[in-house]
């Protein structure tokens, strides 16, 4: 079962079982959803989608609200901000996508920067789940409160979940190993990539609030490598702030910034993208010195290619 | 039930007065002055939501909160300072009484649409200037089409709308499956009338025309 299809039978359930909770949709997932009096459908309305979960939320529900990445972050975005962050109301948002799921659809269905603009605004937690059951621990959880919960679901998936919250150290290297901090589904391709290096490895599917005291426990040498499966640079400023009174240096791995103008399949974006192992592979080479400076990583030659 | 009596309407423009320390009221705040205090001395009850989604020129909006004894008179004369609960655009978290935070325009109506849904009988005040916003819209066409009986909207129509509605901001609503109902915004009867008119399952707009 995809993280998608276990979301809509987890949303199921919630409706069925707590009275708090309300859905609201915008024709995106309607079709795998079973009917419900608290599931309202808006038609193709984003900015209304999320003033009616704003309304819901001031009455005392748990709004859950979904679509596709573009429409439920961007879309919407004065609505995220006032409706739900000035207004001080809570809501679950949960977008389906990622950052390149929908490769063959164009950049209109891409939205690699969600969690940057998200994390923008205050208040958010930001959840970026590697696996089906990490889904269904932060969304049970988020279900209990009545704060702002954005959960991103992927299809790529590890091939099995991380158990516990926060930033969970995988494997250990030496004392001047770089930190290699693994996002959500960016872990297999990082794990192949790292198996025969000298670093630690550590995952991270809750990416705000970010996890500052975890990871200056974690560092035992300087080099920190940041590897999210969104816009690169997301989570950088947060790791400048845990590492504020120490000297470091960080790489951040992530979507390049840029008008991405090709269709294929997910793995060709993830290649071109140097997120599969052999790109995260060259970019680590390089920045533990391995490579010389100049040289191109593996990534710039799949995509020339 | 309307809310208990603490001032009166003869009392507003001094609280006006008190807020913005101009004995000329702006244009904003006289356009939504009769249909604010009819609301709230004549049509809401406590069980009640309203939404003022055009948040600007509150002034009338918190002299008649400060007349109903929701903010303390005394606070008036503080408007838009650095600790004032009242900015030039209402803010929930901080002003007593107020419903939601607006000043962008175009996010009430759709926020009130998710309270109607919630169960409330809900009004909501928009301008006709603000219904250029298109998500507006959005909360219009949903709301009629699915009979939302329980929400009303003031829309107070000072012709502000650069390029106007031709043909009326009411024939709009119409077409979507609202029940309209005009109303001269400083008649207080027909202002009364219309905002508590029959609806049966549709929901209800009052255009409250305000000649500028």
């Amino acid at each position: 079962m995809t993280m998608r299809e276990r979301f809509y039978s987890l949303a199921a359930g919630a409706l069925e079982s707590d009275p708090r909770v309300a859905m609201v949709l915008a024709e995106i997932g309607v079709a795998a959803m079973p009917r419900h009096p608290r599931l309202y459908n808006v038609g193709i309305r984003e900015q209304l989608m999320i003033g009616v979960a704003a309304g819901l939320a001031l009455e005392g529900y748990r709004p859950i609200v979904h679509s596709y990445t573009p429409f439920v972050v961007e879309r919407p975005y004065e609505q995220i901000k006032l409706d739900l962050g000035h207004q001080d109301v809570g809501a679950i948002l949960v977008s389906t996508g990622a950052s390149y799921d929908a490769s063959r659809a164009g950049r209109t269905h891409q939205a690699p920067e969600d969690v940057a603009v998200l994390a923008a605004l205050p208040g958010w937690t930001i959840h970026a789940p590697g696996h089906a059951d990490e889904v269904e621990r932060v969304f049970a959880k988020a279900l209990t409160g009545d704060d702002r919960v954005y959960i991103r679901l992927s299809e790529e998936e590890n091939h099995a979940p991380v158990n516990g919250d926060g930033l969970v150290v995988l494997r250990e290297g030496s004392d001047e190993a770089p930190l290699v901090v693994a996002v959500g589904p960016a872990l297999g391709e990082t794990l192949a990539a790292t198996a025969d290096l000298d670093a630690t490895v550590a995952y991270l599917a809750t990416v705000r609030p970010f996890p500052h005291e975890a990871l200056n426990a974690a560092l035992r040498g300087t080099g920190v490598v940041l590897v999210e499966p969104y816009l690169a640079g997301t989570s950088a400023a947060e790791v400048s702030v845990a590492l504020a009174d120490r000297p470091h240096r960080l790489l951040s791995l992530g979507v390049p910034n840029a008008e991405f103008r090709h269709y294929g399949r997910p793995a060709e974006h993830r290649a071109a993208h140097g997120l599969d192992a052999a790109g995260i592979r060259a970019s680590l080479e390089r920045f533990v010195g391995r490579v010389p400076a100049g040289r191109a990583p593996v990534s710039d030659t799949v995509a020339k290619s | 039930m309307a809310i208990a009596t603490h001032l009166g309407y003869d009392d507003l423009p001094e609280l006006v007065t008190a807020l913005t320390g101009d004995e000329k009221h702006d244009r904003s705040v006289v356009s939504t002055l009769d249909v604010l205090w009819v609301l709230y001395d004549r049509v809401l009850g406590r069980d009640d939501r309203f939404l003022l989604s055009k948040g600007h020129g509150p002034a009338a909006y918190y002299a008649v909160l400060a007349a109903k004894g929701l903010v303390p008179v005394e606070e008036l004369a503080g408007f838009g300072g650095f600790d004032s609960r009242l900015g030039y655009h209402p803010d929930r978290a901080l002003a007593p009484g107020v419903e939601i935070s607006s000043g962008s325009l175009g996010h009430g109506l759709g926020i009130a649409v998710g309270v109607a849904l919630a169960g409330r009988r809900t009004f909501c005040l928009v301008g006709d200037g603000e219904l250029d916003e298109g998500s507006n819209w959005e909360a219009v066409q949903y709301a009629g089409r699915i009979g939302l009986g329980r929400l009303t909207v003031v829309a107070v129509d000072n012709h502000s709308s650069t390029y106007h509605w031709p043909g009326g901001i009411g024939a709009r609503f119409e077409l979507e499956g609202w029940s309209v109902a005009l109303a001269d915004g400083h008649d207080h009867d027909a202002l009364e009338r219309a905002l508590t008119a029959e609806h049966d399952d549709r929901p209800h707009v009052v255009v409250a025309e305000v000649l500028p």
